[in-house]
């Protein structure tokens, strides 16, 4: 049998809803922190490829020169 | 740098994770006097000690750069407090809803264990206006680090004079010598706690190689001599 289905610890009582509504809380902020930290990386992503341009533009810039 | 075991460390935590509300739900007994109700604490339990630890953690990485003035050490120390705050939000919202479970109050303010949480989560939250307040990066890291000691050392005095005050209603998960919790239960907690630490830990590590990424990114800029776009954070600390 499906293991959820056979615990014997899951009954939607009164108690039920309070540990259920624990877990989904801790659960919900680990989300939230994960998806700042998501935004954070895209940042830094945005702010490499900036970077990665300005110096492709500096190499030109000065191969331009030597030419 | 900080990237580095990442990766093993987040598989571990997530595994760790997994083994433990497996055996929460489906191995740990129903607690005779609570029944389903105190599953909730091998959730808040955990979060509470792993926050009040990583606020000393704090504290001692703060020790560490005011002896030795690396800029490091302070990012280490803020990221081990802004992660253990975090922490201190959850065991406030999971403590509350026991609290209306087995108590029919969301708070009680006539108890020490809350209301001392709650002292030492204010005074932590105080850490980031404090350091919002300073525009001068090095007066505000090494302020920083005088409060995250100051702060550091008040969390097990804290902790002491609430274990030794008479508790109304709270009950206590080590209430004997040998931890007051059958076989089974302390297991249980055990690997819940690990499971919280290393979920700390690997927070912690996200956090910092994050700020190092940034920080990398507004050196390579400064080399191009290139306005940086995008204010950078004057809270968070960078570190290279």
């Amino acid at each position: 049998m499906f293991l959820p289905l056979a615990a014997p610890a899951l009954p939607l009582d009164e108690a039920g809803k309070y540990v259920a509504g624990a877990y989904v809380v801790f659960l919900v902020l680990l989300v939230v922190y994960l998806a700042i930290m998501a935004a954070k990386v895209q940042r830094i992503e945005r702010e490499l490829r900036e970077v990665a341009a300005i110096a492709e533009e500096r190499k030109d810039e000065r191969e331009e020169v030597r030419a | 740098m900080y990237g580095k075991g990442l990766k093993p460390l987040s598989i571990a935590t997530v595994a760790m994770l997994a083994v433990s509300l497996s055996l929460v739900f489906f191995y740990a007994p129903l607690d005779a006097d609570q029944g389903f109700i105190q599953k909730i604490f091998y959730l808040h339990v955990p979060l509470a000690m792993v926050a009040l630890l990583g606020f000393i953690i704090g504290g001692v990485f703060a020790v560490l750069h005011l002896r030795s003035d690396d800029r490091k050490w302070d990012a280490y120390s803020y990221v081990a407090i802004h992660i253990s705050v975090i922490f201190g939000v959850a065991v406030l919202i999971t403590g509350a809803i026991w609290a209306k479970a087995s108590w029919g109050h969301w708070w009680v303010w006539d108890e020490p264990t809350l209301v001392s949480f709650l002292i030492v989560f204010l005074l932590y939250a105080t850490y980031y206006p404090f350091r919002y307040a300073i525009e001068d990066r090095d007066r505000q890291a090494r302020y920083a680090s005088v409060f995250a000691v100051t702060a550091g050392a008040f969390v097990p005095l804290n902790f002491m004079a609430v274990r030794m005050a008479e508790s109304l209603v709270h009950p206590r998960t080590f209430a004997t010598a040998d931890g007051g919790l059958p076989g089974e239960m302390m297991l249980t907690f055990l690997c819940c706690l690990a499971a919280m630490a290393l979920l700390w830990t690997t927070l912690v590590k996200f956090e910092l190689t994050a700020k190092s990424a940034s920080g990398q990114v507004k050196r390579l800029r400064r080399a191009l001599d290139a306005p940086v776009s995008g204010g950078s954070s004057r809270i968070a600390p960078e570190v290279s």
